[in-house]
């Protein structure tokens, strides 16, 4: 027999041929028919057109046919709920019938159809199969109970189900109480409160008797269903782990991992100078290793969880390294995790060994794994102190090699082990030198930089070195450029007098060129300091930086304890809380290890359990040599208050810049707000009014009071967006802002609905700037009803761009537990300034020139009563920058330039009158900004 | 759990797709299928994440079998099921290929509806599905109330591995010891690091629900009759016994007795089964020794001395014996003599393949190579890679020596006597290496 001709049938008209064939008086030629129907449905052809015809083949002896048309059922009954009723009768009848088998495949299938209409009449049937005679039935009907709560809960609650599913765990057939226990734990995790599972000694006990009998599915239904039990003393912590510890032995690596879990998670509550807490260390390891062994699937869910056991409870395989060696048919994923091991393991004992393996790999093929090797040398460096002189001459020696991405990568370690072991191995800079021209990546030419900084005196030609790194600053990353920033300045710092054109050169390129404004904040704070006090620039500059900490990459340890609870599944694969990845209610649950044990904690003996984690966390410094985080430990706020005060001996030019420049970096703290606030604050209040629709413009001179406002920017009151009754109860207002730099979007979304909601999320449809959410929507807290929570999400301008009707309108679509809704709203263009918007006069002068006529718009502001000068602070502030001012018969001219995200210049003429002020607002080349800009615009000066 | 299960062929074509949950659509068999089968890269992660929706995979020649969920699974167990799926396929239909999964359709979705159900794997042991679930699919009509019930009691009861009412004329048992072993050794002979990896594999054609008990040579065993005085000397069976290091079982055998008592008693599966695996590194028997010799003749020219020495009973034969010895990648040219079996050099592989058939115990051989060289501005010198070696021989490397295998049936006329018993033990060479 050979069914593979059911796949090939494409002819045309097939669907009639088979309504022909289905509807056959011939048993052979209907069940054949049904046969071509499932093929077509496999390979995703919609067949729902033969439904009844389908279904009339229902009511038949054969048993094989039977479950043809049940599988079909199952697949389109949804899409055809009227008609799934014709099927009805014949599950009734045949969860009545004689054969069990036949009863459970009723039941079975009846739960899978998702008809309401349908579940109504499999309550009774249901509730008859639940009390069986025969365990197979039973054991059907107990999975049934959670597929129906899956419908509809609250009919399983009201049908007295779960009761009836509980009383099921004390069934005398092994796989009944199994299966039940894995119904009500999936049914427990949609209700987080209930005390569904109801564990308690009596009920423990018995799952543990039917661990002992179950299928090997069954058993780890009950081992993970145990690990969320919580014993309430440490014997009958032992107790339980006593019968557990059996399991390690068994084939199945899933049973193993789920034993593993309840043992790691009881063995918290014994005390550690127990004989038995020992013994199971020792036991723990073996089956681990064993794990080793299985298929490679397995074996990297298993070194992802054994990558956690480790961290929790180092002890137990560390005299196991060897096992971790990578075997040369490894696939990838499992070589890369035994290399993480490894490093995890590694210690003085074995380190010869560790390292000998780490540079064989480093010869490999697969560049991936080549780079964790080299990285994983310089780890142990920095684990084990002993080994660092033989790790920094591996490393010496695969940077001969040549190979690119072996150096690049070299080169970055070594830079760490510099920062553990300070001044130790300076020797092999000259080494790293020569290799300078070859690295094309950023981390490792900011790692080089950052070398070449912080051991500048001890390199003749430092100055060099940086300086052709300076050439092309614009065009590097952002890492590399902060670090070449620092670097210069360490470098200035010690070698002050052949340096200064250099430093100059860098701090302006910095703070004028760039749009960065982690770099533009980093180049005025040492700015700032250099021309302040140059013997506190030092202190600063090149103080002592702590030391890395030996252990990088470990996981948080509230995150590893959770994880632990949660080994053999996902979450511990992925290294994630299942509440990362899984949607809706459920796992959003944080399991717990339970409490320590109380005694023999502080009788510890020290050689048990000295390194685990939890007990005595290492400080973790991200070993990425960050020295932005060095500086952020300063104090700011004494030289915002004073006057910069020019040293002479410094001989800068440009000094006007710093005055410029460090109102904008004062704008960034709250304090300073007074620079820009004092002039706007006589502003009359009625001002406030203008019309606030689309962002009134108005409202920017608010601001006067300055409060709160931690930049100078405008933003528009909150509007509603969407109304709670198009949207199931959620009702989101908003409105726009720019802070910092940041474009942020402030939502309030209040729950007006009866029901809790969750998961949240928003997306953005293509925009004219390409604006797109540069983060998750962070709604941490289930939002319940009549609730109301304030969120800011920044935007990113690098999203996909497409022009939008009007310009500033965007699309945005958020989605929550209960479903997606979608408004639009527009945003003000003043968003889109950005902070560098300032252009250079010269520039200004023949750009305006060269505008052609029809590029040209005028607007009209009215009832506006500054004067020039409070306007242009107002509207710097928004980042609508004043290049020039001209006074002609008692007009004054304002000339002022704006720079949007994408590039694009709009230059506008203002003038203003007293009392009735006038704008003439021009722009270039894109005569649709123009408008745009214009609209927006008159709310923002007004 | 698992929310749905497709079977793919090489090109990425749906043969099976049966979903079991809601969440799942029918767009996540594209998803798997964009991301995972036409990627372009080679796999870097068995589970991957596309949208939130978890995918696991393996696959078996060029068939891909992928598991879908969207929820917190035990990844262990879905893994362990997909491996247990492809074995009940294989049971049923032989190889699992594209022609026989398409062949098999109605029923490989006739076992999915049986083995999952709304996601939990249920009973998936071959001997109890075959009971009713057969591919003539009648059979159910013409059963007794007796043999239903019979079925279902096997299929969620203790022992749902055998169906009761096996009878053989002749009762007969066959124990494989099979094992492999691993070396790595220093050019100086010593062990760097040396395991054994070994399955008993039983092949039991044995009427009724016999109850079964193993014993081997395992010390903690041994030592604890040698203090119950047995009349073995304990200094001899001392010697005898050997230290496993860890030891799993196939389901049938009853755990809780052997973490008590280290007793292996089951009722075994009809046919063919892995009854235990285990590790050992203790004692191990090296069957043999490999003793390289490099010379550097200038710098064209190596001159390669290999001597190998077997080291068992003089009366066994090792079989299939394989020495691979790796050359440098600027090779131009090699000279092989060697004074038993055939060698060969294989610049595709850049190594000397060295090949002999037969080899008693207690003897030496020994092949010698001049290998010429290219001159290269190469600096980088040559890694010199391990000489690997492959082989097969008559004895159990870690020493296990299977002490008895007693049969009991109550309820049928036959002892322990009757039960015609076979042992075999075979080791292999698994990752076997001597660096040079």
């Amino acid at each position: 027999m050979t069914d593979s001709k059911y796949f090939t049938t494409t002819k045309k008209g097939e669907i009639f041929e088979l309504k022909a064939e289905l509807n056959s008086d011939k048993k052979e030629k209907k069940k054949e028919a049904v046969k071509k129907v499932i093929a077509s449905m496999t390979v995703g052809k919609d067949v729902s057109a033969l439904f009844p015809d389908v279904v009339n083949c229902m009511q038949t002896d054969n048993l094989e046919l039977k479950k043809l048309v049940y599988l079909y059922l199952m697949n389109y009954a949804k899409s055809q709920p009227d008609m799934a009723i014709m099927a009805v009768n014949t599950f009734v009848k045949d969860c009545e019938d004689l054969n069990p088998l036949i009863r459970a495949l009723a039941v079975r299938t009846m739960g899978c159809i998702r008809v309401d209409k349908i579940t109504e009449y499999l309550c009774e049937p249901l509730r008859k199969c639940l009390k069986d005679e025969d365990p197979y039935v039973r054991k059907t009907a107990a999975v049934c109970v959670a597929k129906l709560h899956d419908i509809n809960a609250q009919l399983v609650e009201d049908q007295g189900f779960l009761d009836t599913l509980k009383d099921l765990i004390s069934d005398s057939n092994p796989m009944v109480v199994a299966n039940a226990v894995a119904a009500l734990s999936e049914i427990a995790e949609s209700h987080p409160n209930s005390n569904l599972l109801d564990l308690n000694p009596q009920t423990i006990n018995k799952l543990l008797t039917a661990l002992n009998e179950c299928t090997e599915w069954g058993q780890i239904f009950i081992l993970d269903c145990l690990a969320s039990y919580l014993p309430r003393d440490d014997r009958e912590s032992q107790s339980i782990c006593e019968r557990v510890t059996p399991r390690l032995s068994h084939a199945n690596s899933a049973v193993v991992l789920s034993a593993v879990k309840v043992l790691m998670k009881f063995m918290e509550m014994l005390p550690k100078d127990l004989d038995y807490y020992g013994t199971l260390l020792k036991k723990l390891a073996p089956p681990l290793v064993t794990l080793l062994s299985a298929e490679p699937e397995l074996q990297y869910v298993a070194l992802r969880n054994i990558n956690l056991i480790v961290q929790k409870r180092p002890e137990i395989l560390k005299h196991e390294m060897k096992v971790f060696f990578v075997k040369y048919n490894d696939p990838i994923y499992v070589k890369l995790e035994k290399l993480d091991i490894m490093i995890r393991l590694a210690s003085q004992a074995n380190i010869a060994q560790v390292l000998a393996e780490l540079k064989e790999y480093a010869t490999e093929v697969d560049v991936d794994f080549v780079r964790k090797a080299v990285r994983a040398i310089g780890r142990c460096a920095i684990k084990v102190e002993q080994s660092a002189e033989r790790c920094v001459s591996t490393l010496l020696d695969l940077i001969q090699t040549k190979v690119n991405y072996v150096v690049q990568e070299a080169i970055v370690v070594i830079k760490d082990i510099f920062r553990k072991y300070p001044n130790k191995y300076e020797s092999v800079i000259a080494t790293l030198c020569e290799n300078l021209d070859s690295l094309d990546e950023p981390e490792a030419r900011a790692a080089m930089i950052w070398i070449v900084g912080e051991y500048a005196e001890r390199i003749d030609n430092a100055d060099e070195l940086l300086e052709s790194f300076l050439e092309g600053f614009h065009d590097e990353s952002t890492q590399v450029q902060l670090q070449l920033l620092t670097a210069i300045v360490k470098l200035f710092l010690k070698k002050p007098t052949e340096t200064q054109e250099l430093v100059q050169q860098v701090l302006s390129l910095a703070t004028q060129d760039s749009d960065n404004p982690d770099l533009r904040d980093r180049g005025y704070i040492y700015w700032r300091l250099l021309s302040t006090d140059p013997v506190a620039a030092k202190e600063v500059v090149l103080a002592e930086k702590p030391l890395i900490s030996e252990e990088t990459d470990l996981i948080e340890p509230t995150l590893l304890e959770e994880l632990i609870c949660h080994i053999g599944t996902l979450a511990s694969v992925y290294h994630k809380p299942p509440s990362a990845f899984v949607e809706g209610s459920r796992g959003v649950q944080h399991k717990r290890l339970p409490p320590r044990a109380g005694s023999g904690e502080s009788t510890e003996s020290p050689d048990v359990g000295q390194s685990g984690p939890s007990e005595a966390p290492p400080a973790v410094i991200p070993s990425q040599g960050d020295l932005l985080g060095d500086l952020l430990n300063l104090d700011l706020a004494p030289p915002t208050a004073t006057v910069p005060s020019v040293q002479p001996s410094m001989q800068m030019g440009a000094m006007d810049l710093l005055g410029g420049g460090l109102d904008s970096l004062v704008c960034s703290s709250p304090a300073m707000g007074a620079g820009l606030g004092a002039a706007p604050a006589a502003m009359p209040a009625s001002l406030g009014s203008a019309p606030a629709v689309g962002g009134g413009l108005g409202d920017l001179f608010d601001l006067g009071g300055g409060v709160g406002m931690p930049t100078g920017s405008y933003v528009a009151p909150k509007t509603v967006w969407l109304l709670a009754m198009k949207a199931k109860g959620l009702e989101i207002s908003g409105t726009f802002a720019r802070r910092g730099g940041i474009i942020q979007m402030d939502l309030s979304l209040t729950n007006k609905a009866m029901s809790v909601m969750t998961d949240f999320a928003i997306q953005f449809n293509r925009n004219s700037f390409g604006l797109a959410p540069a983060g998750p929507l962070q709604v941490l807290t289930p939002l319940s009803p009549n609730q109301t929570i304030d969120v800011s999400l920044p935007l990113s301008t690098s999203g996909p761009v497409m022009k939008m009707e009007p310009l500033n309108n965007l699309q945005v679509a958020v989605k929550n537990n209960i479903d997606v809704f979608y408004f639009s709203c527009q945003y003000p263009l003043s968003l889109l300034f950005v902070e560098d918007g300032k252009m250079d006069r010269q520039v200004f002068l023949a750009t305006w020139k060269d505008i052609p006529n029809d590029n040209e718009a005028q607007f009209q502001i009215k009832d506006i009563h500054l004067n020039s000068d409070v306007a242009s602070n107002k509207l710097q502030g928004s980042n609508i920058f004043t290049i020039a001012k001209r006074t002609v018969e008692g007009q004054d001219m304002l000339y002022q330039s704006v720079k949007l995200t994408n590039g694009i210049w709009v230059l506008a003429e203002m003038r203003i009158q007293t009392g009735n002020p006038n704008y003439t607002w021009m722009c270039w080349r894109r005569p649709h900004v123009r408008e745009c800009v214009s609209q927006n615009d008159s709310p923002v000066i007004s | 759990m698992i929310g749905g299960l497709f079977i793919y062929n090489h090109k990425g074509e749906v043969l099976i797709s049966r979903v079991y949950r809601d969440d799942i659509g029918r767009n996540a068999v594209d998803a798997f299928r964009v991301n995972v089968i036409h990627a372009r890269q080679q796999v870097r992660s068995p589970v991957t994440n596309i949208a939130r929706t978890s995918f696991f995979h393996v696959k078996r020649s060029n068939i891909w079998l992928a598991a879908v969920t969207k929820q917190n699974v035990n990844a262990a167990m879905v893994f362990e099921f997909l491996y247990k799926m492809c074995d009940v396929m294989t049971a049923y239909f032989g190889k699992i290929s594209e022609e026989n999964i398409k062949n098999n359709f109605v029923l490989i979705y006739e076992l999915l509806d049986e083995i999952l159900d709304f996601g939990y794997p249920q009973n998936s042991e071959t001997g109890a599905l075959k009971t009713f679930i057969t591919q003539q699919g009648i059979k159910g009509q013409h059963q007794t109330k007796e043999e239903q019930s019979q079925i279902t009691s096997q299929v969620t009861g203790q022992i749902g591995w055998r169906r009761e009412g096996i009878k053989y004329r002749r009762n007969e048992l066959f124990l494989d010891v099979l094992e492999s072993v691993n070396l790595l050794m220093s050019p100086q002979g010593q062990v760097l690091s040396a395991h054994v990896s070994g399955r008993v594999v039983m092949k039991s054609y044995l009427s009724g629900m016999p109850e079964c008990k193993f014993g081997m040579n395992d010390k903690i065993v041994i030592d604890k009759q040698g203090k119950g005085g047995t009349t073995d000397e304990p200094g001899k069976s001392g010697k005898q016994s050997i230290a496993i290091d860890d030891c799993t079982f196939h389901q049938c055998v009853r755990l809780s007795k052997f973490d008590s008592e280290r007793s292996i008693s089951f009722i075994p599966p009809d046919g063919e089964y892995e009854l235990m695996r285990y590790r050992t590194t203790k004692d191990i028997i090296l069957p043999f020794r490999v003793i390289p010799l490099v010379r550097e003749v200038g710098r064209t020219k190596l001159e390669v001395k290999v001597v190998i020495k077997s080291n068992f009973k003089p009366s066994l034969l090792a079989q299939k014996i394989e020495v691979r010895i790796p050359t440098p990648l600027n090779t131009s040219g090699v000279q092989v003599i060697c004074m038993k079996g055939k060698a060969k050099y294989k610049a595709s592989e850049n190594a000397i393949v060295w090949k002999i058939k037969r080899m008693a115990g207690m003897k030496e051989s020994q092949i010698s190579a001049e290998i010429e060289l290219l001159p290269t501005n190469d600096k980088k010198k040559w890694a010199r890679p391990p000489i690997s070696m492959k082989f097969q021989v008559p004895f159990a490397p870690s020493g296990l020596k299977v002490r008895y295998l007693k049969v009991f049936e109550s309820k049928l006329n036959y002892s322990d006597h009757d039960v015609i018993k076979w042992v075999r033990y075979i080791g292999r060479s698994g990752i076997y290496e001597t660096r040079c």
